[in-house]
This record gives structure tokens, C-alpha cells and sequence, in this order.
């Protein structure tokens, strides 16, 4: 753990002061962030400077982990050296922490900061037991990232729907290009894939249900999710090998024109650019339309501040979230994250994917927060594997749904 | 051992008793931090097994649930099947040791540096062997995918194939552990009797004869070593999998020890209990090996060698 | 000697051997050079999808990336501060434990010594929880000391087995003979069992050092970040952020090697000593 004394500058100022005038009392505020990569961590070092020029007797520690580094950490530091703010995510993901009684309910900062309107979006997946237990201050969306020159190449067109799409698929195979590409080396891509599948078939309130365990996935319904996938897995319309290469190593794919779409979050965007994709030829659509008449839902992955139960300073802890989920707060943050605000009274810079993705989320249906945070985890691991498997050996699909059915049972009771 | 009575003197206590308590004296930071680290840790992990625990919250006794589930358990059973593939290949490390001691066994000139060289896989870590072996598997570039490509036409990506995987991991697995028998085996060879080999030669003993009745019963300790640490190598497998495949695709690589850990630690997995019947399960299968280690250990001590 | 000494054979059958020798030197460090040649390799040639050829040119600034932009520094200090404690702390307990067990005859010696030696096989996973916990406990986890603390006590196993048998090699007459000079133990111990003991103390330590280096399974349990982290733990969360970028992955994985190689190198005599005693009857 890094121990970054935030504004060293500023505190000194106010020693001075102190020294000189009267009182002045500093207050401390701890503050455990993942933010390790160089551009959430400029914005995050704004967002604290901010907080602090707004409130000048509050000092904002920060201890810096390494993303991956912090998912591990998290489980012993709420319990052994509780901060006073830390970050996690939404939905099912944070439900083992409020579970086991770490995190703090914070339903009283959403009702007297007027939350539960201005976050309504993504109200849902911070309520668990009817109370909320953190603060959302970010999301991104997902979709399909196409490569127009591809499409010219073949004379494909931008499909309007499902039928149109595996239509292309068959131009791009006659062409020896890759109609859909991943890497699934590290599971959760494939998931990407599976959760707008499933949307799309069905639609937001079932797949909320097959998450929730309250759906077989012996059932029919599933089935037919897994039908239409079949429909591009099938033909090999997919990258071959997928399962042993990184999603970077698929974005490369797409940069090289080998493949033609991507089943993708935004954060991908800086990859596909620096790859040397431009704005001209880095196409996003909506995922299409597979029944007729669902109304479209998104995932959109919501990043989130909490209160750890064991923290030292609630009540300034609690002024950093209201000032977190305010709209001009996230409006500045998220044009540094380049991602999503939560709050529906901020504004979204012009990157035309950003506003693509804004006008899509704003007029979506429901929003779901990824199949790894909207299942249980251990129901994700295996989910996950199960769609892993799925593409490279499709004709196991019945064992398949029968394990993940036999998972579900044990895992929901 | 005499103990050697003393002069006249009157002697202190200490003094009197300083050879029956010095042994204790020095073993006891020993047993203590081994005693704290290892033999309590294994009692405890037998305990835990007993319990539903998240590691977040409290813990709950559920018997021998775990354990009936493990039965079950698709995943318990593949790493099972893992596991006896990687101890039955890896056992071929010790008669590859034994080819290449044979092969670098002469005196010419530079031999010294080509047996540190063929030495040398052993000597980097295992993360750094396993991403050697990722790049050399790796799909659209990787040496060994561009070989089968050039062969056959289509390139095989070993890691992504569910029925590979398990043999392209133990390949990388295998390459540092020959490494290590070959080294027993050089030493064994060095200190094999001159005589009895040329004695053997005179009657007209050569090759396979003379390696099968001659060397061999005499490279037995060499042998034995070798054989204790591949097969502790094989069961303990965790960096290869964890670097190379993470258990995938979909669980097709994994092995108990990895298992245990994905239950218990991992991104996904917040059950302690379970992962401790795992490691009871994965300790027992060692045990067995273990005991009949030590077994032999002890004959060999009594007997005096 | 056994095969048939080369000299004594056909000219053919030399010339044959000294062919064969380097030849099959390549092929068994084919991997090895594959990916020193990638890490000198420039990034510019991977994206052309040059990855076999020659390089273009040679990429030494790759290495330079990898520290620059890499907390790998970090990692490789975080190593030492690991391994050195470790070979000290374990080099010394076998040192007083061996020293008991092969010196003294007492009850218990071989239920002892048969617990250190069966301990050290044990898998890791059976301890990983409870040692877990008991590092949280001791509010070592996360730092290198909690980390050092495990292999001194795990190490101790090996190197105790290690130790006793050495000693029970060594003569006993200097032994007896000071203790009829009225010599306290700790004396003998110190002053003349331990001078006999460099050869030994040497080779485990190379062992121990080459060992606690390269673990990687406890450095990932035990600790988590890049402060604490020894390299092989860090390679492991570079490699997840270097995705395809192989000259860097190459570059690291020779930084993260070098050590334990330079030691084996530079300490081979006792490296070998150490991994093959008991090997030889």
C-alpha cells in the first residue's frame, strides 16, 4: 500500500495557519482506490483535489493497489484496517461484503442528496434489502465495435437486426474474415456476449430472473438463447482459439481488419485507437435486434464508492459521497474516465462513441450490470466457463445446460 | 557415547545437565516456527474443512458436507483425472535425466559448461518456464503453432484446445524437472566404481547389459531422489497452471492445487471450507506417497544405509 | 566410466558427439533463446508481425521500457528483502537443529527429524488458509517480513534434513575430545562444528536462495500490490497488463531471472553439492 499524502501543499498552508491563528482542526479521510492506470488515476487525483478546495479542513489520504491486486486486498483490509471510503462495484458483486456486514448503508446520504432521483438508473443495483450501500459515480456501455473498412471490403451492411447480422457473417467467412471476435483467455468476454444474447431473446426481466436462480437453465427459454448463438458459433463465423488468447490480443484482430465486429465495453476504444483505428473507420452499433418487439436493455457495468462498517470518519465519509454523486462532480470525472456519468442532470463530452453510448443507456429499457456482477460469484465462474465452452465445442450444449442446472440448484438455495 | 566423568570438582547443575538439554535448547526455535507454520496449519485446514466459511463472515459447521459434495463435483473429478495424467508423465523425467546424464557423461573439452547449460531450466522460476511455454504455444505466432501449421497445414493452439492443454503444460512442466534428474544422475554417475564397470567390461558387458546390470543398482540413491521429487513436483503443479492457463479452457487444465486456490482465494471464490476439503483431499494422495517415502527413509537409517 | 569414454571410439563417432553436442544445446534451450531474441526484439517488428526473422535492429531499449515504465525495480528489491532474511533466518535454525539431531542421541531424534523431513513435502494448499490467517492476525500480511517469516519456518524442514546429515558425516573425534577439555556445548557448536559446516551452509544457501526466489504461490497468497510483491508475483500482474506485448513480457520474465542464474553461475560448485547430497551413497 502506497501512502500518498494528498495536497501536502495545502495541509502545510493550513498548519501554518494554524500555528498562527487560532483553531483550524484537520480532519483525515481514508481513501483505499484501485485506480491504478495512469488515466482513472489523474481523474481520481482531480476528483480529491476538488473535494478538498470545497472543503478545506478535510485531508484526503489515499492508498493506491494495483486493480487486480485490490480484488484480494479488499477481503481482509474491511476487516483488518477498515478505510474510511473504498471502491467497488455494483449488484451482485458487492453483496458479499453487505452480507457479511462490511459495507454501510447509506440510504440516508441517497435520500437527503436527492439520489434516488437524480442516480435512478442505477438505483436497482446498489439497493440490497431495500437499502442503498454506496455511492454509483460511473458507468460504460457495451455493444457491438465494427470495422466499416471490413464492411465495405465484403459490401456488407450495417444490420438492423439479428437475421441481417449472421447474414453478413456468412460474406465475411467467403472472405476469410472473422464475423465475431473475442478472446476469452480470461472468461469474462464471452460473458459479454452471453448477457446480450439472453437480452435480446428474452429480455431485461427474464434475464434478471435467470441470474437471480429463479429460472431453469434447462428451460426452454435458454435454449433458445443458445439457438440463436449457435447460429454464428456453428458455421465457425467466430475466431478460432479464442480461448487462449487476451481480449487485446482479439481487439488486434479487428485493428488488422482479420475480423469484422466486437462484442465490446468502451473502455476498448483506446486500444482499438492506439491500434491506429480512427474515428472514420471504428464503427458502434447497438447490439441487434434478435426478437422482434423486446424493448432494448443494455449492460452497463457501474463502478461505486462505499462506507467499509469499520470507519473511522462517517460523517466526513458521508459528505464525500453526496459531493461524488453530484451532477457537475461527475460530469468532470467522467470526461477525465472518458466513460458514463450515473447522474441524469450531467453532460457528456462530444467523443461520438460516448454520446452514442449516453443516448443509448439514457433510452434504454433497463440497464444490467454484467452477467459477473449480476450472478452470484460462484454462479458467474461456472456460468462463464459454461459459455467458454459453448464456443469451442457446441455440441455439448445439453451437458452443458445440465451442470450449470445442477450449479444453480446447489448455489441458490 | 561416553560422557566423561569430571574432575573432583562439584559441577553447577547446568553443567551436569547441559548435554541432555542443549539438544533441546537448539532445536526449539526450529520446532517452534515449524511447528507454528506447518504442523498446527495442517490441523487447522482439516478443521476448516468442516465448516461453510466465506472468509469474510462467520463460520458455519456443516460436517462432512463439503466432502460429499467434492464427490460429486465435475470439477473435483477432472482435476483428480489432471492429476494422475501429470504424475504418470512427469515419471518420464527421470529416464530423460538418465539419457542426458548418459549423453553428457564424457570428458571432452567444454563438457562442464554444456552440463550447466542443459542444467540451466532449472535454475528460473517456474512463472518465468510457463511464460516461455505460453509464447512458444501462443496461437497465429507461436513457434510450436507455426511448426504444426507448417506440417499440417492447420495450427494447433495447444492452450486452447480442452484435450492439449493438460499435455502442453505438463511439456513446460517436464522441461525443468529433467533438467533436475539429469543433475542427480551426473553426480550419480561421478561417483559410480570404476572397477566394477571395468571388470564388468573385461567379462563382456556393453551397452544396454552393462547400464542394466552394472550402473543402474548403483545409481539407486540417485534414482530414489529422483523419483521422490517428481512425484512431489508433479502433485504440487500450481505456477505452470496458474501462468499458463488458469485452469482453462473452461477447467480442462486444472488440478486439485489449483482448484483449491480458485475456491478459495480467487476472484470468484469466497469458499474456505470447501477449498480446505480440497487441500485434506490433495494432502492425503501425498500422504500416501509421503509415508512410503519415509518408510524407506527409515530402513535406510536403521540399516545403516 | 559408463558409456564408453568418446576418446576410445571411432573417429566418426567423436566427430558425430562433438556435432550432436551443440545441436542438442539448441534444441533443449529453444525456448529459452525464442524469447531472449523476442525481448531484444522492437515493438515496431511484432506489429509488422516479424516475429521470428532477424530483428531489425536490437531492441536494448526494451529492457530500459521495462523499468522505466514498470514497477519490476520495485519487485526485484521486494525479492531480496524476501530471500536474504529467508536464508539467514532458515540457514541458522537447521544449523542449531541439525546440529541437535545429528549430535545427540536422544528419544524422539528420529520422530523429529522424520517430522522436518515429512513437512517439507507436504503441498502447499493445506497450510495456504490457516497461514493466511495467522499472517492477517499477526498484521504481517501484505509485507515481506509476514512473507520471510513463512519460508524461514517452511525452509527449515529441507535444510534441517540437509544439516543433520552433513553432520552426522563429519568427525567426531573433535567433538569428544572438547568435551573432555570440559568445552561447553554451545561452544563446541560455535567454534568448531560450524567452521566444518561452510561447504554445507554455502550449498544451502545458494538452494534456499534459488528456491525463496522463484516461489511464486505463497508471494501471491501472502502478499498483494506493488509494493510488497517479490517479481515473480509482479511478472504475473505485468503479464496481464503487457497483453501482447511479448518483447516486454521477454524482457521481463530475463530480469526477473537473472539472479538465481547469476548465483547458480557464479556458486555452481555448491549449488550442485547442495541438490544432489544423498544422491550419492
Amino acid at each position: 500500500m502506497l501512502h500518498l499524502k494528498k495536497t501536502a501543499g495545502l495541509a502545510l498552508a493550513v498548519a501554518l495557519l494554524a500555528g498562527t491563528s487560532a483553531i483550524a482542526q484537520q480532519r483525515t479521510l481514508v481513501f483505499n482506490t484501485d485506480t491504478s492506470d495512469p488515466a482513472p488515476r489523474a481523474a481520481f487525483d482531480q476528483l480529491i483535489a476538488d473535494f478538498e478546495a470545497e472543503n478545506p479542513d478535510i485531508d484526503v489520504v489515499v492508498n493506491m493497489f494495483d486493480h487486480e491486486g485490490y480484488k484480494t486486498a479488499i477481503r481482509n483490509f474491511l476487516t483488518a484496517d477498515a478505510p474510511d471510503l473504498a471502491n467497488w462495484y455494483a449488484g451482485n458483486r458487492m453483496a458479499p461484503f453487505v452480507n457479511a456486514g462490511q459495507f454501510m448503508d447509506v440510504s440516508d446520504v441517497w435520500e437527503s442528496a436527492g439520489f434516488d432521483d437524480t442516480l435512478a438508473s442505477a438505483r436497482a443495483s446498489m439497493t440490497i434489502d431495500d437499502k442503498q450501500w454506496g455511492v454509483p459515480y460511473t458507468y460504460y456501455q457495451w455493444g457491438i465495435y465494427y470495422n466499416k473498412d471490413v464492411y465495405a471490403q465484403v459490401g456488407a451492411e450495417v444490420p438492423t437486426n439479428w437475421d441481417e447480422f449472421v447474414a453478413n457473417c456468412e460474406l465475411f467467412k467467403a472472405a476469410g474474415i472473422d464475423c465475431l471476435t473475442t478472446g476469452t483467455s480470461a472468461l469474462w468476454p464471452a460473458a459479454g456476449i452471453f448477457d446480450y444474447m439472453n437480452l435480446r431473446t428474452n429480455g431485461y426481466e427474464f434475464h434478471m430472473a435467470l441470474t437471480a436462480g429463479e429460472v431453469e437453465w434447462t428451460d426452454q427459454r435458454v435454449r433458445d438463447t443458445f439457438a440463436q448463438w449457435a447460429r454464428i458459433v456453428e458455421p465457425g463465423y467466430m475466431t478460432a482459439n479464442h480461448a487462449a488468447i487476451d481480449w487485446q490480443d482479439a481487439a488486434a484482430l479487428l485493428v488488422q481488419g482479420r475480423a469484422a465486429n466486437y462484442v465490446m465495453g468502451n473502455f476498448a476504444v483506446a486500444t482499438f485507437m492506439d491500434g491506429g483505428m480512427t474515428a472514420d473507420n471504428l464503427g458502434f452499433m447497438p447490439f441487434p435486434e434478435i426478437t422482434p418487439g423486446i424493448p432494448r436493455a443494455e449492460d452497463a457495468p457501474t463502478d461505486t464508492v462505499h462506507i467499509p462498517t469499520g470507519a473511522t470518519n462517517v460523517a466526513d465519509a458521508k459528505l464525500f459521497l453526496a459531493f461524488l454523486g453530484r451532477a457537475d462532480v461527475q460530469t468532470k470525472l467522467n470526461a477525465a474516465l472518458g466513460q458514463l456519468p450515473v447522474n441524469n442532470q450531467s453532460t457528456v463530452g462530444d467523443d461520438q462513441y460516448l454520446s452514442a453510448g449516453f443516448e443509448m443507456l439514457s433510452n434504454a429499457y433497463a440497464l444490467a450490470q454484467f452477467f459477473d456482477r449480476d450472478a452470484p460469484a460462484e454462479m458467474a465462474k461456472i456460468g462463464m466457463e459454461g459459455f467458454q465452452e459453448f464456443m469451442v465445442r457446441p455440441e455439448y450444449l445439453e451437458d452443458i445446460l445440465q451442470r450449470l442446472e445442477a450449479a444453480r440448484v446447489r448455489i441458490y438455495q | 557415547m561416553s560422557v566423561t566423568q569430571s574432575q573432583s570438582k562439584p559441577q553447577s547443575w547446568w553443567r551436569r545437565n547441559q548435554q541432555a538439554l542443549t539438544p533441546w535448547l537448539f532445536l526449539a526455535p526450529g520446532i517452534f516456527m515449524f511447528s507454528v507454520y506447518v504442523v498446527w496449519p495442517i490441523f487447522e485446514s482439516f478443521r476448516l474443512s468442516f465448516f461453510d466459511w466465506d472468509g469474510l463472515g462467520t463460520k458455519e459447521y456443516i460436517g462432512t458436507q463439503n466432502y460429499s459434495e467434492l464427490w460429486g463435483d465435475r470439477n473435483f473429478i477432472i482435476s483428480l483425472k489432471n492429476n494422475v495424467i501429470w504424475l504418470v508423465l512427469y515419471m518420464l523425467a527421470v529416464p530423460a535425466g538418465l539419457f542426458i546424464a548418459l549423453f553428457l557423461n564424457q570428458t571432452v573439452a567444454g563438457i562442464r559448461m554444456y552440463k550447466s547449460l542443459f542444467f540451466f531450466p532449472f535454475v528460473i522460476s517456474q512463472v518465468v518456464v510457463g511464460l516461455m511455454f505460453s509464447w512458444f504455444y501462443a496461437p497465429n505466432f507461436g513457434l510450436l503453432f507455426k511448426l504444426t501449421e507448417w506440417l499440417t497445414g492447420t495450427g494447433i493452439a495447444v492452450l486452447a484446445d480442452p484435450d492439449l492443454v493438460t499435455y502442453g503444460v505438463i511439456a513446460a512442466g517436464l522441461w525443468p524437472q529433467i533438467a533436475y534428474c539429469m543433475i542427480l544422475y551426473l553426480t550419480g554417475l561421478n561417483n559410480v566404481s570404476a572397477d566394477q564397470v571395468e571388470a564388468a567390461r573385461l567379462d563382456g558387458a556393453k551397452g544396454i547389459k552393462m547400464l542394466w546390470y552394472v550402473i543402474l543398482p548403483q545409481l539407486r540413491p540417485a534414482t530414489f531422489i529422483a523419483v521422490v521429487v517428481t512425484v512431489i513436483g508433479a502433485l504440487r503443479s500450481f505456477d505452470l497452471i496458474s501462468i499458463m492457463t488458469n485452469g482453462g479452457p473452461f477447467g480442462s487444465s486444472r488440478v486439485l492445487s489449483y482448484y483449491m486456490y480458485e475456491q478459495a482465494l480467487s476472484e470468484y471464490g469466497f469458499r474456505m471450507g470447501y477449498g480446505a476439503a480440497i487441500a485434506v483431499v490433495l494432502f492425503g494422495i501425498m500422504m500416501f506417497f509421503i509415508a512410503g517415502f519415509i518408510w524407506k527413509m527409515v530402513r535406510d537409517e536403521k540399516g545403516g544405509y | 566410466m559408463f558409456p564408453r569414454p568418446i576418446a576410445q571410439r571411432s573417429r566418426n563417432a567423436r566427430i558425430l558427439y562433438q556435432v550432436a553436442l551443440p545441436i542438442s544445446l539448441i534444441l533443449w534451450l529453444l525456448p529459452l533463446l525464442g524469447v531472449a531474441l523476442t525481448s531484444v526484439r522492437p515493438s515496431s517488428d511484432l506489429a509488422a508481425g516479424n516475429y521470428f526473422g532477424m530483428p531489425s535492429h536490437i531492441a536494448f531499449s526494451n529492457y530500459y521500457d521495462v523499468f522505466a515504465n514498470s514497477p519490476i525495480a520495485q519487485y526485484i528489491l521486494n525479492s531480496f528483502k524476501v530471500t536474504i532474511p529467508t536464508v539467514i533466518g532458515a540457514v541458522a535454525l537447521s544449523c542449531m537443529a541439525g546440529f541437535a539431531l545429528g549430535v545427540y542421541k536422544f528419544r524422539g531424534n528420529l520422530i523429529i527429524f522424520f517430522l522436518f523431513v515429512a513437512g517439507n513435502f507436504v503441498p502447499f494448499q493445506i497450510l495456504m488458509v490457516p497461514v493466511r490467517d495467522l499472517t492477517l492476525s499477526l498484521g504481517v500480511y501484505n509485507t515481506t517480513t509476514g512473507l520471510a517469516l513463512f519460508h524461514i519456518a517452511f525452509q527449515t524442514g529441507f535444510c534441517t534434513l540437509f544439516m543433520r546429515n552433513f553432520i552426522r558425516a563429519l568427525p567426531r573425534e573433535l567433538i569428544e575430545a572438547a568435551r573432555v577439555e570440559g568445552v561447553a556445548e554451545w561452544r563446541i557448536f560455535w567454534y568448531i562444528v560450524v567452521p566444518l559446516m561452510r561447504p554445507a551452509i554455502a550449498a544451502l544457501s545458494v538452494l534456499v536462495f534459488t528456491f525463496i526466489w522463484n516461489d511464486y504461490f505463497w508471494a501471491t497468497v501472502l502478499t498483494t500490490g506493488a509494493s510488497t510483491q517479490p517479481v515473480t508475483a509482479g511478472l504475473y500482474s505485468l503479464n496481464g497488463q503487457w497483453v501482447a506485448a511479448w518483447h516486454l513480457v521477454s524482457a521481463g520474465s530475463i530480469i526477473a531471472a537473472l539472479p538465481p542464474v547469476a548465483m547458480f553461475f557464479l556458486m555452481q560448485k555448491h549449488f550442485i553439492a547442495g541438490l544432489t547430497f544423498g544422491a550419492v551413497k
